[in-house]
């Protein structure tokens, strides 16, 4: 096998290490806790949804919450015990933030849930061995915690390279090397599961050339492996922070750069840490979930720094006791490492799936930071930038909320590894600039996503009613036209065969009646769905009222018929010529017509005063209710405009 | 238990400002050795003057502004300019020079600006061009020929006469720069006749002037230990010299016209203004590609203005000339980032 070109990555930097004190001692099993506190959100994706309850019994490695979606993960139990209760509880995170725990009492007996492995897992099909996984609650054990059976789902066609990330770059961590230097046949067994899920061409375990004794253990097991079917390769990397990183770590091993907005299956990669790798074994070869992992405790507060096998929700208390750590001494508990870990404010916060490291640093060790001095534009920080950032320019951009320009240059790239704020002679905390300019950029583009969705929304909602009004206002035209071609028809039929056709008229009216009576009927009941619809604020309001004016002109129309067939009922054939008679029998239509009108009247009114209301309290109705209030207004003309016509 | 809660990183590489302008202090002494070796304790009286007008207007001013005063002294930024600009200015320049000088340096062109890292114009860059402008005779005069061509070379108490009391005597020891001379024997005379001139060390090639070249291998060395400790990167100091002697190879090969590449390397202001002016990173530009235009930009206007311009040296003209590009150069050499295709180029366009 021909040996890895190794490339490098510009910037970094090179703190001290610090990992020496934690490397001395092997890895210890640490006790388990009289009660576990597990964050049913440990994992990137969607939280898990707890399946049990206070009081409930539960068995070491016992599902306990359930993944609600692909990219979600389940939890476990670590140990066998009783659900205490299931609550807010504060959680490792920068702002001390609160969050949905499990509590488990621990019994002591840690009995072991019925499990067992996958059988010939290296000739097992992917699906099984993915969906192993995903039962086995793993998610990525570097730090970021994404779900591990979602990057093992990405198809094996794309998949070229596959990378174990072992750089370990971080100072003072050692859990991964120590994992190694004690599993490293175990490592290799689940490398070659994911081999067999995503069949890459390579795979290469990148290791920092500062682990020399974890190397030598990976290559003797790789050698001892009877055919290396998968080409696993072990590459040892020149010691630079960030190596680890993702995308420096991918340029080191292959020189290329995971594209803007990507992700490195895009370029044929896939990543996964070393103790993902582990994991993977013991949740396929023995059927063990992910309930424990290996913590680095450490730091100059602590007498005995060494790494331990952690269940997962043991209180960090637990374990610096363990350490034999002087809580007095500590000043500052890092939870990861000094370059990207968060501080805790308290040791109550449980180990969670992510915890690689926990510090326990004294004043002497990690002094508070130097007062802040003007920037000089040295540049070291743009040296020392493994993204090729120009930091410095971000930093003055950051300063005066220039949010366009941090932009434009980029600052969303920015992968907060603190090289640039290591390096500062002006102690400037740099990446908290970058942190309060990305947030407030991620604030302004909801915020504009928001206003955005609203604008539309208005839009289209000032589009539709334009489009109703005219709609309506073609078909009362369609309407009127026909009206009056009906009335000309009938009046030339008339003046052509002025010959009486008396009886059938008189069935038709009655017809028509019954017509009128089952549509005023309807009226009836739509008013009443309207008010209802009105009270409730329904969005059906509109669609109401729609209605309601329909069968309302239709009732006009037979009213009208109507009353047009009862004229031409009682006036005798050619009468129609001498208007006196006509008025004479024509005068109560006009008192129908008057009433009409009055009606049309008080009902304007009332549309009137319900508009005034909503003008006053400045609803959003306003605008429908206008345009009510100008259809009563159009059908009281109409209304008055019959009535004249009748009188004449 | 009381515990800190800061956002990442935890931990930073020691020191501050002030280490870093302590060792540029620190990488002058080389210079300053051999400036006081061959003419004389002018320099290191200069030095006194200046460091004390400009701690002194660093502190007022500083006190005006209701800013933390030794905090922000012990950055020494203020004594850093102070003492470029004793470097710069001419050995037995009068008192009142270096006062002028040092104050409008401290006052306008730094704490008028906003102060440290806010001044677009190197601050001693400044302050000499203005008492070069203002005060041309006292500029021209008072630089000293090499004690070794003085019969009795000079003593601490003369020089302390020349530059506080009496310049009555100042003609006994002033000698104009070998720069000088060169350009203004070149039309007259050929290179082998200039180099007769006392002032440079003999008359074969490639010339050198007596003094003068000592000093700059000083700077030169200063400058080469603040690049070895990743105080300032290559790329400044490597283009402005490549730039110079490339223009003065293509222009100036024939000596009988123009200044030889050895004076213009190692006989003016070349060495000193190349570590210690062009590469204050406050002024400069920023960016890997941007410091080479900048240091290729600087070359060029030195070589230009010595060549053609009235002055015979012109490193101050030439860096503030470059100090206006130096945003605008900054804008269009931004590196590629990790993951994109191409770099970009200029600010961002306003909506």
């Amino acid at each position: 096998m021909k040996p890895i070109q190794l490339h490098d990555f510009s910037g970094g930097i090179h703190p001290n290490e610090n990992k020496i004190q934690s490397t001395t001692l092997e890895i210890l099993d640490a006790k388990i806790p009289e009660k576990l506190i597990l964050p049913i959100a440990q994992h990137i994706g969607a939280p898990s949804k707890p399946i049990v309850n206070p009081g409930d019994i539960v068995l070491k490695g016992q599902l306990i919450a359930q993944g609600e979606d692909f990219v979600s993960c389940n939890l476990h139990a670590p140990t066998s015990g009783v659900i205490g209760d299931i609550t807010q509880k504060s959680v490792p995170h920068q702002s001390n933030m609160a969050a949905l725990c499990i509590e488990i009492i621990t019994d002591g007996k840690d009995k072991w849930v019925k499990h067992q492995g996958v059988e010939n897992y290296l000739q097992a099909d992917a699906s099984q061995l993915i969906e192993k996984i995903q039962q086995a609650g793993i998610t990525g054990l570097g730090g970021a915690g994404f779900p591990t059976h979602v990057k093992a789902s990405i198809p094996a066609s794309k998949i070229d390279t596959l990378i174990i990330n072992a750089a370990e770059c971080e100072p003072y961590i050692t859990a991964d090397d120590l994992l190694m230097r004690e599993h490293a046949h175990e490592i290799i067994q689940g490398i070659e599961i994911l081999c067999q899920i995503l069949k890459p061409k390579q795979c290469i375990i990148g290791i920092e050339n500062n682990k020399p004794q974890a190397i030598e253990t990976l290559q003797n097991s790789i050698s001892s492996l009877a055919n290396n079917s998968h080409h696993i390769q072990v590459a040892s990397i020149p010691t630079k922070y960030p190596s680890g990183g993702e995308k420096q770590l991918i340029q080191i091993l292959t020189g290329n750069e995971v594209p803007n907005g990507g992700l490195p299956a895009d370029i044929g990669i896939v990543l996964q840490n070393v103790g993902t790798a582990y994991a993977i074994y013991q949740a396929i070869a023995k059927g063990e979930p992910l309930i424990s992992r290996i913590t680095t405790v450490t730091g100059d507060a602590c007498d005995q720094p060494r790494n331990f096998r952690v269940l997962l929700g043991t209180q960090v208390k637990d374990l610096l006791t363990q350490a034999n750590t002087n809580l007095k001494k500590t000043s500052r508990l890092i939870m990861g490492g000094p370059m990207m870990g968060v501080t805790l404010q308290d040791a109550e916060v449980p180990v969670v799936k992510t915890t690689n490291c926990i510090i326990a640093a004294s004043k002497h060790e990690l002094p508070n930071p130097a007062m802040e001095q003007a920037c000089i534009r040295c540049g070291m920080c743009t040296q020392a930038c493994p993204a090729q950032l120009l930091p410095q320019q971000l930093y003055w951009f950051a300063k005066s909320s220039n949010l366009d320009q941090a932009k434009a240059h980029n600052i969303g790239d920015c992968i907060e590894c603190g090289a640039c704020s290591y390096v500062c002679p002006s102690n400037i905390p740099l990446v908290q600039y970058y942190r309060f300019a990305k947030g407030e950029i991620k604030q302004a583009h909801a915020d504009k996503i928001k206003s955005d969705g609203a604008k539309k929304r208005f839009d289209t909602r000032t589009a539709r009613l334009e489009r109703e009004i005219a709609e309506k206002e073609a078909k009362r035209k369609a309407r009127a036209e026909a009206a009056a071609k009906k009335q000309a028809d009938k009046k030339a039929e008339l003046a052509k065969n002025p010959a009486p056709s008396e009886p059938a008229p008189q069935v038709d009216i009655e017809a028509l009646q019954k017509k009128l009576d089952a549509t005023k009927m309807a009226i009836e009941k739509s008013k009443a769905k309207l008010a209802e619809a009105q009270a409730t604020n329904s969005a059906k309001v509109e669609l109401l009222q729609g209605a309601l004016e329909k069968a309302q002109a239709k009732m006009k129309d037979i009213a009208l018929t109507i009353s047009q067939a009862k004229k031409d009922a009682k006036s005798p054939a050619g009468t129609n010529t001498e208007k006196s008679s006509v008025k004479v029998e024509a005068t109560d239509v006009i008192e129908g017509l008057k009433q009409k009108v009055l009606a049309a009247k008080t009902r304007m009114e009332k549309a009137q005063e319900r508009l005034n209301m909503a003008k006053e309290q400045n609803l959003d109705t306003v605008d429908a209710l206008q345009l009510g209030v100008n259809k009563q207004k159009e059908k009281l003309d109409a209304a008055q405009k019959n009535l004249e016509e009748a009188a004449q | 238990m009381k515990l800190l809660n800061i956002s990442s990183p935890h931990t930073s590489r020691p020191g501050n400002t002030g280490n870093v302008m302590r060792r540029v202090i620190l990488a002058t002494i080389p210079g300053i050795l051999a400036l006081t070796y061959f003419f004389g304790p002018g320099h290191l009286i200069q030095i006194a003057i200046a460091a004390s007008v400009a701690l002194g207007c660093e502190a007022s001013i500083l006190r005006l502004r209701n800013k933390p005063v030794m905090f922000n002294l012990l950055d020494y930024s203020a004594l850093l300019t102070a003492i470029l600009l004793a470097l710069s200015l001419p050995p037995y320049a009068p008192f009142w020079v270096t006062i002028v000088a040092t104050a409008f340096s401290i006052i306008v062109a730094k704490h008028l600006y906003g102060g440290l890292g806010q001044n677009p114009f190197n601050p001693a860059m400044v302050g000499f061009a203005l008492v070069l402008v203002s005060f041309p005779v006292a500029m021209t005069t008072s630089w000293s020929a090499p004690t070794e061509l003085l019969e009795n070379g000079i003593s601490f108490s003369q020089a302390l006469e020349l530059i506080f009391a009496s310049r009555e005597h100042i003609d006994a020891i002033t000698m104009a720069t070998p720069l000088d001379v060169y350009k203004h024997q070149v039309g007259i005379e050929t290179a082998s006749e200039i180099l007769t001139n006392p002032i440079f060390t003999d008359t074969s090639s490639p010339a050198t002037a007596t003094g003068w070249i000592w000093v700059n291998l000083g700077f030169l060395l200063g400058g080469i230990i603040m690049l070895s400790r990743g105080i300032f990167t290559w790329h400044i100091p490597v283009s402005l010299l490549g730039t110079l002697t490339l223009l003065s190879l293509l222009i100036g090969w024939d000596n009988d016209q123009y200044v030889p590449l050895s004076l213009h390397m190692l006989a003016g202001a070349t060495m000193l203004g190349t570590f210690f002016i062009a590469t204050d990173p406050v002024t400069a530009s920023t960016t890997p590609l941007g410091k080479i235009i900048y240091g290729a930009g600087i070359g060029s206007l030195i070589y230009v203005i010595r060549t053609w311009g009235s002055y015979p040296d012109a490193v101050a003209f030439a860096v503030l000339l470059m100090n206006f590009a130096a945003p605008f150069i900054d804008q269009y050499t931004q590196p590629r980032t990790y993951g994109h295709t191409k770099a970009v180029r200029g600010l961002a366009k306003k909506d």
